[in-house]
This record gives C-alpha cells, structure tokens and sequence, in this order.
C-alpha cells in the first residue's frame, strides 16, 4: 500500500516528469495552445505510459540487459502508433489539431525514461500503476498550462473539447471574457515557456513553504491542563 | 562464446519485432475502414461549405479529375471535383495551395459556378500566426466567406488584391501577408475555371480517393 502511495506523490509531485524532470518539453510546449489539445495529447501520452510500462514489466525477465533499449523503444513505438491509428479514427478531428506531435510520443523521454528506470525492475501491476501516476502528472501539467494559456490568450475555455469527446463536448466551451484583439503572446511558443516557467516556480514555492513548515519547531509543550468546567 | 550471445539477442529483437510490428498491423486493418470513413465524412464537409449540395445530385467526392497547373499552385497533382446536375455541368470545386502565405503553404478548397463567379472559398489547411494569419480559417473569422458571389473579370481584375494595394479585400491587423497570399492564389483559380471549365468536364474520372488528403 505504501508503495503506491509513494508512487502516487512520485509521479503527480515530487517526480513530476513535466515539472521537475522536465521531460517530454517539445509536446507539452507545443499542443498547450487550448485545454482540449492538452488533454488530447495527455491521455495519449497516459495510455502509451501504462501500456509500454505493463509491456516492459511483463517481458522484463526475458530481455537480456544488452538489447534491452531497442526492445523498449520497439515496444514504446508500436504502442505510439496504435494510439494514432485510434486516434485517427475515433477522434479525428483532434487527431487532425494534435498534427505530428502524436508520433512525437515516441520520443518523449518520460517514457523510455520510466520503462528504463522503473518497469523494467518492478511487478506488473505497480509499473502499471507507476505508468498512471506518471502519466497523470504530466497530463495535470499539461491542461494547466493549456487553460491558463487558453484562457489568457482567447478568453476561453474548453473551446474544441467536441473534437475529443463528442458533440455534446460543444455546451462545455466556457467564454470567460472577450477581447477584441487576443493576447497573442500566451498562445505563441514563447507564452508556453512563460507558463511553463511560471508553474515550476509556483510548485518551488509550495514545496518550500511545505519545508519550512516541516522544520518549524514542535509547538511548546502544554501546560497542565486547568480545570474548567467545575468552577461553579 | 559471443557468436552464440549474438544469435540469442538477434534472435530475441526479431520475436519483438515481429510482434510488435504484427500488432501494429492488425490494429492497422481493424481502424483502416473507420479511418477512411472519417476522411470521407470531412471530404463531403468540406464540399458542402462552399458549394449547396442542393445545387448538384452527382456523387461530387467520386468525380473529379487531377490537374497539375502552376495556377493552382506550385505542387502537382491538385484535385478538382466536378459537381453535374442532370448531367450538365453545375461548377468546380478546387482544390489549390499557395505557398505566398506567412509560414507554409495555405491549401484553399474553391467552388466556381459555370457563369464564373465563385459558390465559396475555404481554408482547408494552414500555418500562419495564431491570431494573426489564422482568420482566413471559417472558424476565426468571416473573412473567407467575402469571395461569394464574386467573380474575376481578366487577368488585370484590379478589385482582386487585399485593400492596402488597392482592391477590395481587407487585410487583417498585423497580417497582409496571408490574406494577400489568398486572394491572389483564389483568383488564379478562379482564372484557371473560367479558361478551362469545359475541358475540366470533358476529362475522364480519376480516382479522387488515393490523391485526396
């Protein structure tokens, strides 16, 4: 049980392969532009984490450390372009938006990362899991940055999701405000390094206050306790 | 000692290639009718936007015929479907690219009538600036929607050119470059239905599916 607790605080926090491993930057920098292409590209990114991490754990027995690297990005690739070809078919309009960065899963370093670092050593179900929590941390990341920059950008939110999840995704679209001119800078490239930027510093100051906290010396010691309810 | 480790290894990268590759490939042939059903239905869409499928009752998307002509743009092999009322001839529709644009090529999607003035103009596929160039998409703006009805009189046709060099066309704020690049690349379309709208009929079906994209 603990250990899926420190796999759980590993991927979403204090491993996060977005914010502190910092991998994976040119898909996270590049579809953030609207929150629909980000949750497009971070449950892609998710499903190909979780199958190639059950793949590596499963054969991990079976693959001699010397090839062990073509065999991954085997494994990883074919798990990429089975995303894609779903992708193409059921989601076609995303898929049409997400353009080259669905095959670009493959060389996202988060992956190999982990089946290099963690499946290829552990059981099945906790790669599994690891590959979920990884893949969560990046895809939580990943829709941050797509609404704040969405939203400072065009004022909107969810603009699109019909094209992931149905027509009925239409009534999700949120008009925030409107402006006449969009404020260009967030939705270019330099905005999503901004952002980017932004977010790590916001998690360094949680996670320093988190710190200080810890450190604060124990409460004093409480006095003994007073009597008070049999003053009458 | 190592030829014997060498023959395992490649023994064990040639299961996994195979596997994987096997896997890819039964995926492959499950979503290969889904996927070109998805490309059918955004074809016909993208038909339906600029010419009213009241206006012809031929199978518009299956007749067409493939035109290389630096007109429609610098690339060959520019499809052009053939829409047929009762046989007759109705209009064009198409497909061609300008590589004028900001960043890229704009591919354009150009329906013209047989009088020659044009049904609709649509950007079917583009590159430029978020913000900026990106209004000659329907979905950005209505600009692209200004080039119905209207028709090119001649090369010399002096509306046709974006507002700034003295035409009819606004240019968008910040951005002349793109809508300049459209207009020219419409017009040069449009030119080159005029000239050729009965020959483009009189050309033998192509197989529009393997070209369309």
């Amino acid at each position: 049980m603990s250990e899926l607790k420190t796999l759980y605080k590993e991927g979403v926090w204090v491993n996060n392969p977005a914010l502190v491993q910092l991998l994976g930057l040119c898909p996270l920098l590049a579809v953030t532009s609207t929150v629909t292409n980000a949750l497009g590209l971070g449950l892609a990114t998710l499903l190909v984490l979780i199958g190639s991490n059950v793949t590596v754990s499963i054969v991990r027995n079976w693959v001699p450390k010397d090839i062990r690297i073509p065999v991954f990005v085997m494994i990883i690739a074919g798990f990429v372009t089975i995303v894609q070809l779903l992708m193409n078919a059921y989601t076609f309009g995303l898929y049409q938006s997400l353009g080259i960065f669905i095959p670009l899963i493959v060389t996202n370093c988060a992956i190999i990362g982990r089946a290099e670092a963690y499946a290829s050593k552990n059981p099945v179900h906790l790669s599994a899991f690891d590959g979920l929590m990884m893949g969560l941390g990046f895809m939580i990341v990943l829709v941050v940055l797509g609404a704040m920059r969405e939203l400072i950008g065009q004022g909107t939110l969810f603009d699109g999701a019909d094209l992931l999840l149905g027509p009925w995704a239409q009534s999700l679209r949120v008009e925030v405000f409107n402006f006449d001119n969009q404020f260009l800078l967030a939705i270019l490239p330099p905005g999503a390094f901004l952002g980017l930027g932004l977010l790590i510093a916001a998690k360094n100051v949680i996670d320093a206050q988190i710190k200080s906290k810890q450190i604060a010396p124990p409460e004093a010691e409480k006095g003994p306790r007073a009597r008070v309810t049999s003053l009458t | 000692m190592i030829i014997s480790s060498m023959a395992k290894n490649g023994a064990i990268l040639t299961a996994f290639a195979l596997a994987t590759t096997g896997l890819v490939a039964s995926i492959n042939a499950l979503t290969a009718d889904k996927i070109a059903e998805q490309e059918q239905l955004q074809l016909t869409a993208q038909l339906q936007e600029v010419l009213d499928p009241k206006s012809y009752d031929n199978q518009l998307s299956q007749d067409c015929v493939i035109i290389t002509d630096e007109k429609l743009g610098p690339h060959a092999n520019q499809v052009i479907y053939r829409a047929r009322k009762n046989n007759k001839p109705v209009a064009v529709v198409i497909r061609h690219v300008t590589p004028n644009g900001y960043s890229g090529d704009i591919n354009l999607l150009t329906a013209v009538l047989s009088d020659g003035t044009i049904a609709g103009v649509r950007t079917t596929k583009h590159e430029e600036t978020p913000g900026l160039g990106d209004k000659v998409e329907v979905k950005k703006s209505l600009w692209i929607t200004t080039f119905k009805s209207l028709t090119v009189e001649g090369e010399d046709d002096a509306r046709w050119a974006v507002k700034k060099d003295g035409g009819q066309f606004d240019q968008f704020t910040g951005a002349t470059i793109t809508p300049r690049a459209v207009v020219g690349s419409v017009k040069n379309a449009v030119l080159f239905a005029q000239t050729n709208f009965d020959d483009i009929f009189a050309a033998p079906n192509a197989e529009c599916m393997e070209v369309a994209k």
